[in-house]
């Protein structure tokens, strides 16, 4: 019989971890225990902003959260929001809470080359890798920070 | 009524010229407001109206362009159901029975300064932004389908199947349209093109223009004040941004 410690910890889900840390100190866009707590009232927020008074400006943003913590494994796969792997699926599947984000956002990041603005920089739009659209000063802090090939 | 639109434009004349005062007694490098066109993360203003401009004469009959590129830039799949695929922008001939003469023009949403899609949206989905852009809130969207019958253009289209690997936000059981852009509006502030008229751009046809109905400086306002511009269905009062020209 597993010691109650281990059998406990096999229940718990398993969260893949972010690619990165957004700054060292709160590592996501909020403290962890904050980002757990309350990231629906963010990106809830921040979603109207966006959608319906056309603000791009704020930091929470549920393409973000999947650029991130939903970047390709090392083999290149990139789960889908069925998996139980998947960032969000991992923990909305053990405490039963149902996410309708996925009927309408990828589940997935777009380019998969594509890190969010894991630091401090202003992230720019992916959109804007595929049109080549980057401005040099851009480019140069990106790749100083090692986020991009070119 | 003109005289009431006078006072506005001269109060606003005056208002802004204060702002400007105001905005160079600051200590250098700090100004308390910033000038709308200077941002391109702000919320969208109403100092904008995005609209087009389509000149039908020069839009080829046949030529899919504008729809393909449409639809490949929002991710609008084809899922082999003609019937209930989704359609952002589509081509109308017009051919007049006597003459013969054929006329060609890409149809989308109209982006109505009264939009009667807003009316009528019972949950509020249906949004005109400050800047003009008609578009559906599809966190709001319950797919009852009404502004689908109340829009006098049928620009709109229902998402029936599960959509997966989405480009922009778009999935099952709520409406879309044409969104003019917008994400190209709010990466550029407006200084880029719909993928439609860079797709008529390059192809060399040239039929179409987009860009800002308030500033009178814009190509497509010099255009339309110098050779004017209609609406369809302009007997409806929706005064839409979106014009055409050589259609009758």
């Amino acid at each position: 019989m597993l010691p109650l410690a281990v059998y406990a910890d096999s229940l718990l889900p398993t969260v893949p971890k972010a690619k990165k840390n957004y700054n060292d100190t709160t590592l996501c866009v909020e403290p962890v225990e904050v980002m757990r707590e309350r990231h629906m009232e963010f990106i809830l927020h921040q979603r109207n902003d966006t959608m319906r008074k056309g603000d791009r400006s704020g930091k929470y943003s549920l393409e973000a959260c999947i650029d991130c913590h939903n970047a390709p494994a090392e083999d290149g796969k990139v789960a889908s929001a069925e998996s139980p792997e998947h960032f969000c699926s991992s923990c909305h599947t053990y405490t039963a809470v149902q996410i309708d984000c996925f009927s309408c956002h990828a589940d997935k990041p777009e380019n998969t080359q594509y890190r969010h603005s894991l630091s401090e920089l202003k992230a720019p739009h992916p959109q804007m890798f595929a049109t080549q659209q980057l401005n040099a000063q851009t480019l140069e802090a990106l790749s100083v920070q090692g986020e991009i090939q070119q | 009524m003109s005289q009431d639109n006078n006072i506005n434009h001269y109060r606003r004349q005056f208002l802004s010229s204060a702002t400007a005062v105001a905005g160079l007694s600051l200590a250098p490098g700090v100004l308390l407001t910033q000038v709308a066109h200077a941002s391109t993360t702000g919320p969208a203003s109403n100092k904008n109206r995005w609209g087009m401009l389509i000149d039908s004469s020069k839009c080829a009959t046949g030529c899919n362009d504008c729809v393909t590129a449409c639809h490949k830039e929002n991710g609008i799949p084809v899922m082999g159901h003609p019937e209930t695929d989704a359609q952002w922008i589509r081509k109308v001939k017009l051919t007049d029975k006597t003459t013969g003469h054929v006329q060609s023009l890409p149809l989308m949403c109209q982006h109505c300064e009264k939009p009667p899609c807003v009316d009528v949206c019972p949950t509020n989905a249906s949004i005109k932004r400050e800047d003009g852009v008609v578009l559906v809130d599809k966190h709001a969207c319950i797919g009852c389908r009404y502004c689908m019958m109340a829009c006098p253009y049928n620009a709109r289209s229902f998402v029936h199947e599960k959509v997966t690997d989405q480009k922009y936000p778009r999935g099952i059981g709520t409406v879309e349209s044409c969104t003019l852009c917008v994400h190209r509006i709010d990466e550029s502030n407006g200084t880029k093109n719909p993928a439609c008229v860079d797709a008529c751009n390059a192809e060399g046809h040239k039929a179409m223009w987009f860009g800002d109905l308030k500033d009178p400086n814009s190509e497509i306002s010099q255009n339309l004040q110098k050779y004017g511009g209609e609406q369809i269905r302009a007997d409806l009062g929706l005064n839409t941004g979106v014009r055409y020209q050589n259609i009758s």
